[in-house]
């Protein structure tokens, strides 16, 4: 069976910017995989890419064996796309917005109408079927969209940003209805810039940055080769206090990064933290994180 | 993606009336609010300028009442607005303010289909108002020759060029305002110059074959035929003529579209 998502040197230029800068990576039947990055890594160029409606500058990119490059209208058959904008069609019902999506797909109406009722049974939207989509709030329009990407049953599913500007409980519903996805087989590619949601969701991580993969790998693996286990946090404006805890912190198997007013060092285990001494009201200790890779990776600068 | 954005038109009607599809159930939706002007402003034309005006219009030749005169001129004129409103107006909000080509061309549609959907949707409110329009001047007993039974077919026709125009506009747009530039240098002038109100030999040679490039003319005057039933080799050179136009102008249109959309 061919690799859901191959991707092989991967370029994408506009017209005065280079987007991804060479890209090669392997998507697994049935894995969430995840691109994380901050704004302009390139992880939305990659998924228009795959999704075929953004052509590749150069590079080869497969779905099931087939390139991007010939058999668009097949792979776009198999794919569920949710986009990062909101595209839901004002002038339809909340019941027809997946009707007649389905119907691009070439269902007929009655097919479309009750595949419809069927997916907003499983996104908890059916009793707002009559509903115009201005009438919904951000999380109901978040898993209309999400349902409408389904609509068509796809074995492979990319979601940009699924979650971005959801509260805590739209969020967590979101996250619910893609675990029920991967129990059922589908396979997930999905950006975000959300550590949690990296974390809580994907099997395999790529860390974009500047249009290149910089690492790849398990949450697990990535937070243990560039974070470690344990992470001490030090904030403070007096830049002696920093300077003291960074001199503290040093060791051969750590390392300490400062930016104005914080200190973060990295590497140490908890018996070599126990033995040093710190002031413990500015001092925080805590086990590592994706958001540690995160920045490790891409830096602290602003993108955008 | 296989096609480069200059390739011809990828015609395929079985994924275009998917997104005509659309259109039409959101048509359904507001009919009523819709179908109403579709009938409204053609009468108002025709009382104010037929019924009106036309009391103190008299040809020198036997061309009949001033009223039996622009009354085909009417359809011709009005299937072209509703053609080409529809594919400016409308076709830019569901592309730029409801971005729901995006939406579209993320399924097995692609851009040619999305143009193509749009453009025989644009065709077909051409058909309703040709439609309308003739049904009431054939009940104000204008219609002369059962030959105007074919009028709506040739409106679906000519509306697919008109459609395209609009799309051609839309392509460019960078707002709405874009489209009064269109209705002032480009429909206006029609409306007036293409005979639907007065005979185009009343003009200089020059101009009145000028007037014969612009598509309304050869549209108006072919309507014109098959409501009297007396029909000449004009009718077939108009209809030639506007098939190898809408052929250019569509796709000039679709390019222009892809350049905009592939990104």
């Amino acid at each position: 069976m061919d690799a859901p998502v191959v991707a092989r040197d991967l370029v994408k230029t506009y017209q005065d910017l280079i987007a991804v800068r060479g890209v090669s990576f392997s998507v697994e039947p049935g894995e969430c995989f995840g691109f994380l990055g901050p704004n302009g890594a390139g992880k939305t160029s990659v998924l228009r890419m795959i999704g075929c409606v953004s052509p590749v500058t150069s590079g080869n990119l497969w779905v099931n064996g087939m390139s991007v490059k010939t058999d668009e209208r097949q792979i776009k058959a198999l794919l569920g796309i949710v986009p990062q904008e909101e595209s839901l069609d004002p002038d339809l019902s909340v019941l027809n917005n997946l009707a007649i999506y389905a119907g691009y797909f070439g269902m007929s109406g009655a097919e479309g109408q009750r595949r419809a009722l069927e997916s907003l049974d499983e996104f908890q939207l059916l009793d707002r079927s009559t509903s115009q989509v201005d009438e919904l709030s951000g999380g109901m329009k978040r898993r209309l969209l999400i349902a409408r990407g389904l609509i068509n049953r796809p074995p492979i599913v990319l979601l940009d940003e699924p979650t971005t500007g959801l509260d805590p409980q739209a969020r967590h519903a979101v996250w619910r209805n893609l675990r029920t996805l991967k129990r059922a087989g589908v396979t997930l590619l999905l950006s975000t810039h959300h550590m949690d949601e990296a974390a809580v969701l994907c099997d395999r991580i790529v860390v974009m940055h500047e249009g290149h993969i910089v690492d790849e790998g398990t949450p697990r693996d990535l937070i243990g080769r560039h974070a470690g286990e344990t992470v001490v946090e030090v904030h403070s404006d007096d830049p002696s206090v920093l300077d003291a805890a960074a001199t503290a912190l040093t060791a051969p198997n750590s390392s300490v990064e400062t930016t104005e007013d914080a200190l973060y060092a990295f590497g140490l285990s908890a018996e070599e933290i126990a033995l040093i001494e710190l002031d413990h009201t500015q001092t925080v200790v805590r086990p590592a994180n994706l958001e540690d890779v995160f920045f490790r990776l891409t830096g602290r600068g602003l993108q955008d | 993606m296989a096609t480069a954005t200059t390739a011809l038109p990828r015609i395929s009607v079985r994924h275009g009336v998917r997104v005509w599809r659309r259109n039409w159930a959101v048509f359904r939706r507001f009919a009523i609010a819709e179908v109403g002007p579709i009938a409204v402003e053609p009468l108002l034309v025709l009382g104010a300028l037929g019924v009106g005006l036309g009391t103190y219009v008299t040809f020198s030749d036997d061309r009949g009442s001033y009223l039996a005169f622009i009354a085909p001129g009417i359809i011709g004129a009005y299937s072209m607005f509703a053609a080409f409103f529809e594919c400016t107006y409308g076709s830019y909000t569901r592309m730029d303010i409801q971005r729901l080509y995006n939406a579209m061309i993320a399924t097995p549609l692609g851009i040619d289909d999305v143009f193509l959907g749009e453009a025989l949707w644009g065709a077909t409110r051409a058909l309703f108002s040709a439609t309308i329009i003739l049904i009431v001047i054939s009940l104000l007993g204008f219609v002369d020759s059962p030959l105007a039974l074919v009028i709506p077919v040739f409106a679906l026709l000519v509306g697919l060029l008109f459609a395209s125009v609009g799309l051609l506009f839309t392509a460019f747009a960078v707002s709405y305002w874009t489209f009064n530039y269109a209705i002032s240098l480009f429909i206006f002038p029609m409306y007036f110059f293409s005979g639907v109100f007065f005979p185009l030999d009343r003009y200089p040679e020059l101009i009145e074959r000028i007037a014969w490039i612009l598509p309304l003319t050869p549209y108006v005057a072919a309507i014109r035929e098959l409501v009297v039933g007396q029909l000449t080799l004009t009718t077939l050179w108009a209809v030639l003529y506007l098939i190898a136009l809408t052929a250019v102008i569509y796709s000039v249109a679709l390019i222009k579209m892809r350049h905009r959309l592939i990104r």
